[in-house]
């Protein structure tokens, strides 16, 4: 039987929940083994090269490109995970949501202390190929059907671990209450 | 100059913190806003951080930190009122003052702010003006009073009709309210002369006397809850206190209802009385009848009645001649704050603070009103009690059903030739209601206002009592031209959004994704899965530590309990999953702001 294919991709995250599953250790040998990895940071594919069984989603939705890259994600994987914070409710990402993206980008280029007096042309970046901002920062299951949901900021090693092994194997997941207590 | 009136106001009050809803309100009258100064002198004299007087003033709808305009004008964006014309009528004050809801006029002279329902159900669309109450408002009545407002008239000399029936037009009150006592009955009726009971009656009798009445009536509170009265008095009156408290719960926010406001108009002296009663029985020296903000007109006209009654001895020391029976009674005015009609929420607020809802136990009976034991009951319950001691609890147990004994008295408004205080025996089916008055082609009933439970004509045939149908009084009705989802439940979520007061999780936060996913639906977006996710969701609500949070999800599931089609006609067919997101409206916004032109 061919191994099940994995794929992940970041969002508008940190890259901590991608670190965080590295974080398994020798674990990672082990996960080779058991799936192969197909589009991934990981993995440099930029396009998917087939179907894939399962996809982990770090991070909300900021940008267009965030949202046609989720759309692909869910075409392609038969079951979709958003992993992290930010995925599942925007994260910090998010903070920027009771403020008008007006306002953002002025503060950004425009007002900002670091920008104020030195963006002389007064110009807020716009060229085509920047990807087009959204009026906020939208959880992933607000654009697209998501299967599974794993919290944590990141969700530990182990987390991630026993969630896709139960993913693969279709054993029942184990969630000890150490993996899944934050505070 | 501001800060003598703000310094009489807290000399006024006695420098004390309890009083800081009093001190808050009094500065916000005279001042239209509270100012930072101002919350910095008062957190100094009456020593609060500062934070705490802060979070007063922000908690309550009717206390601002910035001018409010000096004609203030509340209009009333109840469901009720929109179905009355309220829409129009807020468009016309819009285009008259010349600024949106929730603004003031650049020159300051007009404020103008939505509120939730102001008790005239019966008389809409009524907003309140610088606390005083205009009914049944056309765009043609908008453009008069702003015309007034702005050749500086006089509030109180903007009314165009008569004042209002019977007490409404009394000297104290001068206003223009109706009652609409459309049915009348032991707590309504005219043939009693208050004052008896406590004259003849209680001298002849001991506390537990007054409470083995009040008790063998049966009566249960009328606020909503339904809690036996007698043996919340017997709780008072056993739990160990060197003082203990009387509250009258005339708070009635629960939208749709307005016969608090009629008794207190009619009947004060029977409420007064009431008061008494359960002042002796369960042994207080204090009572406080907390007002809502909203019948602050009614002000003038209360404490004139509470004079008098001191002038006859029905107050003050020694009462209808019992050696030691001391009692008076205080008006407390809340400031806009629906949460407060819960009875621990209440007492907070009481005492100066935020009205958040306390964990019970203990209850306050036990531990209340400044940690004493503290009865809390409705206007109607404590009328009630009244007659009870006049005709006797076997006498009142008679009235209505075995268990759910006497009367109640129903507000009803809507659809319905006429609209206004029926009171009626426990027992009268819906149907019976709808023909007393006459209502027809009826597609729905708000029964218990947004707390409680939309009804359809498959249920018409349930009876009014606390083992059925139980409700604190509202009766909202609906004909087939309304569109239930789309103005009744959006608004009524709206309202709890709006008046969750934050502490739980679930009321703070579900609440507004309930209304997204209603929105989402009625854009044709919804799926059904999205009918599971808000039935799932329902139960989250019952983790919520008050009333208000157990029941703020009700307006949408019992309007998906009872009117599931109305939901499933919306819903898109054949998709198993849609979440409405629409990349070209969430990226105008920025394309915009950056001047380019989206491409997709």
């Amino acid at each position: 039987m061919s191994k099940p294919v994995l794929a992940t991709a970041t969002l508008a995250g940190c890259f901590g929940c991608h670190m965080s599953l590295l974080d398994i250790d020798e674990k990672i040998l082990d996960l080779i083994e058991l799936v192969e990895f197909n589009k991934s940071p990981l993995t440099d594919i930029k396009n998917f090269t087939k179907k894939c069984d399962i996809g982990l989603i770090e991070g909300g939705c900021c940008n267009s490109e965030n949202v046609h890259v989720l759309k692909d994600f869910r075409k392609n994987c038969n079951i979709l995970v958003s992993f992290g914070e930010c995925a599942i409710m925007g994260g910090l990402p998010a903070f920027r949501n009771p403020i008008p993206i007006k306002e953002c980008l002025e503060e950004a280029y425009l007002n900002g202390p670091s920008v104020k007096g030195n963006n002389k042309s007064g110009i807020i970046p716009n060229d085509e190929e920047i990807p087009m901002m959204l009026d906020k920062v939208y959880p992933c299951h607000e654009i697209v059907k998501i299967d599974y949901f794993l919290p944590g900021c990141p969700p530990s090693a182990e987390l991630i671990w026993n969630a896709l092994t139960a993913l693969i194997t279709g054993n029942e997941m184990e969630l000890p209450y150490e993996v899944i207590k934050f505070d | 100059m501001g800060n003598n009136k703000v310094q009489s106001a807290i000399r006024k009050y006695n420098q004390d913190k309890t009083r800081l809803m009093d001190i808050l309100i009094e500065i916000q009258k005279d001042e239209n806003h509270i100012s930072d100064e101002a919350a910095r002198i008062i957190s100094e004299k009456l020593e609060l951080s500062i934070v705490d007087v802060e979070q007063t003033i922000s908690f309550y709808h009717f206390l601002s930190r910035e001018s409010q305009g000096k004609y203030t004008i509340y209009l009333n964006n109840s469901v009720v009122s929109n179905m009355m014309g309220g829409k129009i009528v807020a468009e016309t004050f819009e285009n008259e003052v010349g600024c949106k809801f929730g603004k003031v006029t650049d020159d300051g002279l007009i404020g103008l702010f939505d509120t939730a329902c102001i008790g005239m159900s019966d008389q809409e669309p009524a907003a309140l003006i610088n606390g005083n109450v205009f009914i049944h408002l056309t765009p043609f009545r908008v453009k008069e009073i702003v015309r007034d407002m702005r050749a500086g008239k006089d509030v109180k000399k903007m009314h165009t009709s008569y004042l209002g029936g019977s007490q409404n037009k009394s000297e104290y009150l001068n206003s223009v309210v109706r009652n609409n006592i459309m049915r009348m009955g032991p707590v309504l009726s005219d043939d009693y002369n208050p004052g008896t009971i406590i004259m003849k009656n209680l001298p002849q009798l001991t506390p537990e006397q007054v409470i083995e009445e009040v008790k063998s009536s049966n009566i249960r509170g009328r606020g909503g809850a339904g809690f036996p009265t007698g043996l919340k008095w017997e709780f008072c009156r056993k739990a160990k206190g060197d003082k203990k408290y009387i509250i009258c719960n005339a708070d009635e926010g629960e939208p749709g209802t307005f016969k608090d406001r009629v008794i207190l108009t009619e009947k004060p002296k029977l409420l007064i009385e009431g008061m008494v009663i359960a002042g002796y029985s369960i042994g207080a020296t204090e009572g406080i009848l907390y007002l809502r903000f909203e019948y602050k007109y009614l002000e003038h006209y209360l404490e004139n009645v509470l004079k008098e009654a001191r002038e006859k001895n029905l107050l003050g020391k020694d009462i209808g001649g019992i050696k030691g029976f001391h009692f008076d009674i205080r008006i407390q005015f809340g400031a806009g704050a629906y949460i407060c009609g819960e009875e621990s929420a209440l007492i907070e607020s009481v005492e100066g603070k935020r009205g958040e809802p306390r964990d019970r136990p203990p209850f306050p009976v036990e531990k209340g009103y400044n940690d004493c034991p503290t009865v809390v009951n409705n206007v109607e319950t404590l009328c009630s009690t009244v007659k009870i001691m006049l005709n006797g609890g076997e006498w009142y147990s008679s009235l209505g059903t075995p268990e759910s004994t006497g009367t109640k008295v129903l507000s009803i408004s809507g659809d319905c030739r006429y609209p206004g205080i029926y009171e009626v025996e426990w027992g009268l089916t819906i149907t019976d209601i709808l023909d007393m008055v006459g209502s027809t082609d009826v597609q729905a009933i708000q029964v218990g206002g947004p707390s409680g439970s939309l009804i359809g004509p498959e249920e018409f045939e349930r009876k009014l009592c606390y083992s059925d149908l139980v409700t604190g009084g509202s009766f909202i009705i609906f004909n087939y031209n309304r569109d239930l989802l789309k103005n009744v439940v959006l608004n009524f979520t709206d309202f709890f959004i709006e008046e969750s007061c934050g502490s739980c999780v679930p009321c703070r936060s579900m609440t507004p994704l309930f209304k997204q996913k209603l929105e989402k639906i009625l854009s044709g977006n919804g799926v059904a899965s999205d009918l599971e996710d808000l039935k799932n969701w329902g139960k989250l609500m019952k983790i919520n530590r008050c009333g208000l949070g157990h029941t703020a999800a009700n307006p949408i599931l019992t309007s998906l309990k009872n009117f599931k089609y109305l939901y499933e006609e919306k819903l898109e067919r054949g998709k198993e999953y849609e979440t409405g997101f629409n990349l070209e409206q969430a990226v105008s916004e920025s394309c915009e702001a950056t001047t380019r032109v989206p491409e997709f």
